[in-house]
């Protein structure tokens, strides 16, 4: 049957009140129309294409309307995933906007980005009916359908009249939007500063354009300009101005801090020291952020002509920077992973592309050191096999290396993605203000810090964490600090 | 924010000095600091340059630059009047200035601009300073009389003898360290300069301070670009230095990790200077 017929027909009986949960079952699950692997292989453009609309009303009428939204509670933002789904198989697309909205501000974002799986789609009664998360009603694909959808017609939400308080916003990435948008929706005046010279955080420098269109993240930042919040870039808090100066000189009532991880770590193996090896966060702010793609087409930033790529760790930025790698012209990209398959903490979705792409995975690999060449540059990795064992604390299987499995692996670049501790240069440079061991930020449930009328949130609170709890604790702190300049 | 160049000077064959806007900039920084540039726009690349002195009543810094790469060929030819597309900073742990009695400042060419400030606040605190200032020949040169003005004793080296002392400055710097048994060397310049610098104050026991001049992207510790092996452990130099106790610096490995990108900062250049002999740098 054609699909237009078939959404018809389910219309019609849904209208009637007779669609019963076993003909939403065996609506088939729409698959996201994608850039052809080979072809994509040489461009940066964006992979997932987006559902088209009869695809997007399909999708949603699988959803089963149940009465708990188990969905929901998977939710970190807590969405209203029932009825703006139901919204999208009504074709009433603005209500269902309007929906997500309310718990969300970046549903272009998120709809591409979150880790689904492990969070609302986890706990969706269609994927534990078929026993396969894979089969969840698709909430991410239908979220980002409807943010499309209405993609520059969002218009510029309402501010409240000028309140003549002052709030710092330190650091652009997604918290620090969300936190801007949401202080300057009340009425006080919302200053945004970036160390970079352009707003977005990691959404800019480190998930790549083919993963997230760098236009969805200028959009965004340009509703803020528009709703008159003032954004300044190239300016490092606690470098330019301090927060104490910030707060005492210049006449700011509260300041949130989401400045996001830094201090890449690295394996402490021999070699790392040798020209060709990477952090994945360097890789991908050249590549991204710093337009090392077009190296010579008017970039000015240049990065390694790799031919023979290792990555390693197993995590959205350890793909990220595989699939970046083979799209500046790689030969060969290795992703060297310690643990198996089903333990990599990236998003299916990304293993699926990665490998699409020709990435080629080494599942239960880890490495030893790093083999140079008489003038300092990579030459090769040699790795050491692994089998699992018993589960440790994490509950994961711990792999244990097997003796004498040395092998190696002709390379001449290696990218770190085993992750990031945090950013020092608040904590170093803000008396009072109380970290944990890790250098992250401490806060109460509220995000407020030991220091008043400062607040934090995002990775530099969690360690490196995911775009919807920077944004979940940007909304928390937005109110928090709309009550305390309430006050 | 406009950053203005006020005021260009040529130093010598390859090395500038611009007075540019940098309000806040100037206000906060401290010895020792640097800033980083984008020349033009989000295409340029992102270069740290050490700041050679600042106006906070005129809310201007000075940064002084030797013409490299394309990113520096293209300040070379800015003019005054012309603006910088972006500055941030002030970056980096500024100098710990202390009383600590007789120190020995050694610059080498360009190295002269970030040690100029250093040695100044030094001098202020309350120090004796023997500087000793080298580099290939008479006009390369740079901030001989700055130098004059705020040491004890001021020494010159040229590698061709065409002024000053002839040979290295590590002749003049091991002589000092015999007779003088200065407290503290704080050596800028090249890596390998400084290298040797560090290999000749060692075995008397002198404390040497360097600033190291590491490739960056964003100077905040976010990247892990410009880490340097520290007493064998990694450092940041955007955050934890740029000074380090030199003689624990692996500058070996250093000085590999700063010619990365040699084959495609030359073609970048190359085709630059031909762009600009063409006459179409304005028009791309
Ligand atoms: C490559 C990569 C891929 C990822 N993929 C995903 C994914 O698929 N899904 C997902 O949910 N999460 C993903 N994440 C994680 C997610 O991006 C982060 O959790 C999220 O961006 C954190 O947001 P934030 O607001 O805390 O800070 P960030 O996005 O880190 O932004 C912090 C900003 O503060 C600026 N800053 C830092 N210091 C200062 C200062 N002193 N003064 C002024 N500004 C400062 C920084 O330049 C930066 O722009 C990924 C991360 C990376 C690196
Ligand atoms: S759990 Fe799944 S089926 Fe149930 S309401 Fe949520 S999206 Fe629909
Ligand atoms: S320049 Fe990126 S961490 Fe120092």
């Amino acid at each position: 049957m054609d699909d237009n017929k078939m959404l018809e027909e389910l219309l019609e009986k849904q209208a009637a009140g007779e669609l019963k949960a076993k003909m939403r079952y065996e609506i088939p699950a729409q698959d996201m129309p994608v850039q052809d692997g080979t072809v994509r292989r040489s461009n940066v453009s964006e992979v997932a294409l987006g559902y088209t609309e009869l695809q997007a009303r399909l999708e949603a009428m699988r959803c089963l309307q149940c009465k708990t939204a188990p969905c929901m509670k998977g939710c970190p933002v807590k969405i209203r995933i029932r009825d703006f789904v139901s919204a999208i198989a009504d074709g009433d697309y603005g209500k269902s906007l309007a929906i997500i909205k309310e718990n969300s501000l970046l549903p272009a974002v998120c709809g591409r980005v979150c880790p689904q799986e492990v969070q609302c789609q986890e706990t969706c009664t269609v994927g534990l009916k078929f026993k396969d998360v894979e089969k969840s009603v698709s909430i991410g694909r239908l979220e980002r359908f409807v943010a499309d959808w209405g993609r520059g017609e969002g218009g510029v939400p309402q501010v409240a009249p000028e309140t003549g308080k002052k709030v710092a916003v330190v650091g652009a990435g997604p918290g620090g939007i969300v936190v801007a948008a949401d202080i300057r929706r009340a009425g006080h005046d919302v200053t945004l500063f970036e160390a970079f010279h352009k707003p977005g955080g990691v959404l800019v420098y480190g998930i790549p354009e083919f993963r997230l269109p760098k236009a969805i993240v200028a959009e965004e930042i340009e509703v803020l300009d528009k709703m008159g919040v003032k954004i300044v870039c190239n300016f490092i808090v606690g470098r330019t101005r301090t927060i104490e100066e910030l707060m005492a000189e210049d006449g700011f009532d509260a300041v949130y801090v989401g400045v996001g991880a830094g201090l890449p770590s690295f394996m402490g193996i021999d070699g790392e020291q040798l020209v060709g090896v990477y952090s994945a966060n360097e890789y991908l702010t050249r590549a991204n952020l710093m337009k090392a793609y077009d190296f010579g087409k008017g970039a000015d930033t240049p990065i390694a002509m790799s031919k023979k790529v290792a990555v390693l760790g197993g995590g959205n930025v350890a793909m990220d920077s595989a699939r970046t790698a083979v799209r500046l012209g790689a030969e060969k990209v290795y992703l060297v992973y310690r643990r198996s398959e089903i333990e990599m903490p990236a998003r299916v979705e990304e293993v699926h592309h990665a490998k699409e792409e020709g990435v080629e995975f080494c599942t239960l690999q880890n490495p030893k050191r790093i083999i140079g060449t008489e003038d300092g540059m990579v030459k090769s990795l040699e790795c050491l096999k692994y089998e699992l064992g018993e589960p440790d604390d994490s509950g994961r299987r711990r792999p244990i290396p097997i003796e004498g499995s040395e092998f190696i692996l002709d390379v001449d670049t290696v990218i770190v993605a085993i992750g990031n501790g945090a950013n020092p240069l608040i904590g170093q440079t803000t008396p009072g203000l109380e970290l944990n061991k890790w250098g992250n930020i401490i806060v109460d449930d509220k995000c407020k810090t030991s220091l008043d009328g400062v607040y934090a949130g995002g990775d530099i609170v969690l360690g490196a964490a995911t775009v919807i709890l920077a944004m979940g604790q940007g909304r928390i702190a937005a109110a928090a600090i709309n009550e305390f300049l309430a006050e | 924010m406009q950053h203005k160049i006020l005021c260009k000077e040529q130093l010598s064959e390859n090395v500038f000095r611009i007075e540019v806007e940098a309000a806040l900039i100037a206000r906060a920084r401290k010895p020792g600091q640097f800033v980083i540039v984008g020349v033009a726009d989000e295409y340029s690349e992102r270069i740290p340059l050490t700041i050679a002195g600042a106006h906070p009543d005129k809310g201007t810094i000075e940064l002084i630059f030797q013409r490299v790469g394309k990113s520096t060929a293209e300040m070379a030819d800015m003019n005054e009047g012309d603006s910088l597309g972006y500055i941030v900073g002030p970056l980096g742990q500024p100098t710990h200035v202390a009383k600590v009695g007789t120190v020995v400042c050694v610059g080498g060419g360009i190295g002269n601009a970030p040690l100029l400030p250093i040695a100044t606040a030094m001098k202020e605190a309350g120090n004796k300073i023997i500087s000793i200032i080298g580099a290939r020949d008479k006009g390369l040169i740079i901030l001989e009389k700055e130098f004059a003005a705020i040491s004890d004793e001021l020494i010159v080296v040229t590698d061709d003898g065409s002024y000053g002392r002839k040979g290295l400055v590590t002749e003049p710097l091991a002589e000092i360290c015999e007779s003088v048994k200065p407290d503290l060397a704080i050596v800028i310049g090249p890596t390998i300069m400084m290298k040797f610098c560090c290999k000749t104050t060692e075995p008397f026991g002198v404390h040497t301070l360097v600033s190291l001049n590491t490739i960056m992207v964003d100077g905040t510790g976010m990247c892990g670009g410009c880490r340097v092996e520290v007493g064998g452990e990694t450092k940041f130099v955007c955050v934890d230095g740029p000074e380090f106790d030199g003689h624990k610096v692996d500058f070996d490995q250093m000085m590999r990790r700063l010619g990365a990108y040699k084959v495609q900062e030359q073609k970048a250049l190359e085709e630059y200077k031909h762009k600009c002999r063409f006459g179409l740098k304005n028009n791309e």
